[in-house]
């Protein structure tokens, strides 16, 4: 095989990589907007905020120590030597629960019934409210992450792909993070492990019934209240586990939180109500805008990446605006 | 009774058409302006000038631009940044092909350039909307600002990437660059400002605001009875993005002066417009002045009282500013989705009861 196919087939399998990270996010959107009608913006700083707290626990970092220090002159900043990883996710896991569970007390208990664009609204206030919040509690400075995940380049895939190409030729193996196919691997699971929690838990039909029809739902005694605070808490978790993957690979900063933005053009493409859509969007993507960057994006001046998504999105709207796998809109008067 | 309508008898169409129908509603906008145009200008430092003045100015036109858009018409809008860098970028340019224009004239027609490109965006807005609209702008958002950061023919090959405004004059004085006095820079912006505020207030009390507001309030039903969507919704980005354009040259040209499009035209701009519309008030034009006054002066004063008061670092203050800033929009939402505009509502009903109860 040449040389350019094999680079191509490489770019290929990166963007399927970049691909599963954006479906990750792009999955929580999908649950709280199907259980609760919400577009929730704040999905991305979720991610931040809990990948935050979990180097916060690890380090034993104290919370708040900045503004402890500065209001009462004390300098407070850890206190010992932090938990194992397992007790600091559990942690974690307990503190965005919290956070759900005072989301619907304090904001969204008042917002029912209100217009979809200003609960969007509202969750953009939340994104700016969880960012201070964050860098409040735990610092603003740039965070190693380190969860005992692998990471780094696969000797063994450069060795077998070095053999593929043809006699002669340059080539010096593909590059493939092995974090990204530990990523792939979790995305997966989550993905099954949510589809069945939905299809054969008690809880899981609950939460289907409220997306289906808030009030045939309470009239039958689910309680909506309890299962905003579940779906919130599930969102939680699956910011969590895409807060553990972009913060391992990239480290702890405030540009994990626009990733939010690039699901965006994920869930346009594979309809807002859809998990599978989430994903297969995602990875198209991800291909999609490695294989433009790839092959036009020199020519263009580069950095397509950061567009490529948005404009991508829009095309596919003129032709289909529920998206792939989306249920059709239709409007009365 | 301080506050009536009562009493105030018209005897001709056009006095009873005229903006402001309320002879109290009159004096105290007379009243304003007066304050504005006949006192500032002799008192106004360079302090006054550069961090509350001009930024309220400015922002209050972008603002103005959004709630046409959003506000009026419904249609939500992410690209506000990215409209706001056109508007700049077609000032830069105008200012540098041709150094003898009126600054009027160059601002102005960079808020019709932006027009140009607004309608291209809005072009989708006519099979999609609320979420997938605001995709969509978000599309403009960062095509645009990756644009003017690629494309070297906007920042005329400069070696940085950065456009800075030449001095460039309004009848022999000049507004832009460094020499520019406080006083001229901050009555170039408010003559703007006022002239189209003025504008856009007749625009959403006539036949055009009305289509807007009835494509906001049901676009299905609007259709019906006769309003255009296709004319409604252009024209609204049309408009929305000539006053949004308008805010970018001035932001760049007057008050900046130098520019880098990430920077100055990111995301975090077009959420400052947003939420300036929502405390302000979604559908209202004095809410526009209201939000941009609330989002301008209350982060200087609240890093006056943190930084300066309590002697805090400037890092702890800033995120304590995102905290509240968040938690404010979200505490609108809940009490007052309409916004400051609703007190001042709720304000006149209360001075026109006053002194009696009921």
């Amino acid at each position: 095989m040449s040389p350019d196919f094999l680079n191509v087939i490489e770019v290929i399998l990166n963007g399927l990589m970049a691909g599963i990270m954006y479906s990750l996010v792009a999955l929580g959107f999908v649950l709280i907007f199907k259980a609760s009608g919400i577009f929730n913006y704040a999905q991305g700083v979720m991610a931040l905020f809990a990948a935050l707290t979990l180097v916060g626990f690890q380090t034993g970092q104290v919370p708040f120590a900045h503004l402890i220090n500065a209001t009462f002159g004390t300098d407070v900043h850890h206190w010992g030597s932090g938990m194992n990883t397992f007790l600091a996710i559990l942690c974690t896991m307990a503190v965005m629960i919290l956070f759900a569970w005072l989301l619907e007390r304090i904001v969204l208990r008042h917002m029912v019934n209100q217009a979809p664009i200003i609960l969007f609204m509202t969750t953009i206030g939340l994104a700016y409210f969880m960012e201070g919040f964050g860098d409040l509690m735990w610092g603003a400075d740039i965070k190693n992450m380190d969860v005992g995940l692998p990471s780094g380049g696969s000797f063994w895939l450069e060795d077998v792909t070095k053999g593929w190409a043809s006699e002669g030729s340059e080539y010096y193996g593909m590059y493939i993070d092995v974090l990204d196919v530990w990523a792939a691997g979790i995305a997966i699971l989550l993905v099954i492990s949510l589809t069945l929690f939905s299809q054969y838990t008690k809880t899981g039909r609950a939460l289907r019934a409220v997306a289906d029809d808030h009030q045939a739902a309470m009239t039958v005694g689910i309680s909506l209240r309890s299962i905003w605070i579940i779906v919130w808490s599930i969102a939680g978790f699956v910011a969590l586990v895409a807060g553990i993957m972009w913060g391992s690979k990239s480290g702890v900063q405030f540009s994990l939180s626009l990733i939010a933005l690039k699901a965006l053009p994920v869930l346009i493409l594979g309809g807002f109500t859809s998990i599978p859509g989430a994903i297969i969007g995602g990875l198209i993507i991800g291909i999609g805008e490695k294989l433009f960057e790839y092959s036009l994006g020199g020519m263009i001046g580069g950095a397509t990446e950061n567009w490529f998504a948005y404009v991508l999105a829009l095309a596919f709207l003129m032709f289909r605006p529920q998206g792939l796998f989306g249920e059709k809109i239709i409007e009365r008067v | 009774m301080l506050y009536r309508e009562a009493g105030d008898f018209k005897t001709s169409y056009a006095a009873d058409q005229q903006t402001f129908p309320l002879k109290l509603d009159r004096w105290f906008v007379w009243g304003v302006l007066a304050f504005a145009f006949l006192v500032v200008p002799f008192f106004i430092n360079d302090y006054w000038e550069k961090s509350v003045l001009l930024p309220f100015l400015v922002w209050s036109m972008a603002a103005l631009g959004l709630n046409i858009l959003t506000g009026y018409c419904g249609q939500l809008s992410l690209g506000t940044g990215g409209f706001m860098a056109v508007g700049a970028y077609a000032s830069y340019k105008l200012m540098v092909a041709f150094p003898e224009l009126n600054m009027f004239v160059v601002v102005i027609t960079s808020g019709l350039i932006t027009a140009m490109v607004g309608i291209g965006f809005g072009l989708p807005s006519l099979r999609i909307k609320g979420f997938y609209l605001a995709v969509a702008t978000l599309a403009a958002q960062f095509f645009l600002v990756w644009l003017f950061n690629k494309v070297p023919w906007f920042y005329n090959y400069s070696a940085s990437g950065q456009i800075s405004a030449p001095e460039r004059t309004v009848f022999g004085v000049a507004v832009t660059g460094a020499a520019a006095p406080s006083w001229a820079t901050y009555l170039f912006c408010l003559v703007l400002v006022v002239v189209f505020a003025y504008v856009a207030r007749n625009l959403t009390r006539g036949r055009l605001g009305r289509s807007w507001m009835a494509i906001r309030d049901m676009d299905i039903a609007a259709e019906i009875i006769g309003v255009s969507p296709l004319k409604a919704k252009l024209s609204a980005f049309a408009i929305s993005s000539f006053y949004i354009g308008m805010s970018g040259a001035m932001l760049f040209a007057v008050y900046l002066g130098s520019a880098e499009p990430t920077e100055a035209f990111g995301i975090d701009k077009s959420f400052l417009v947003l939420f300036m519309v929502i405390v302000g008030g979604l559908g209202s034009i004095l809410g526009s002045f209201l939000g941009a006054a609330f989002l301008i002066l209350f982060p200087v004063l609240m890093k006056n009282i943190m930084v300066g008061g309590f002697g805090w670092p400037a890092d702890l203050a800033a995120h304590l500013e995102l905290v509240f800033i968040g938690g404010l929009i979200m505490l609108f939402l809940v009490v007052e989705p309409h916004g400051l505009a609703q007190f001042w509502r709720i304000t006149k009903e209360k001075l026109r009861l006053w002194p009696f109860p009921h």
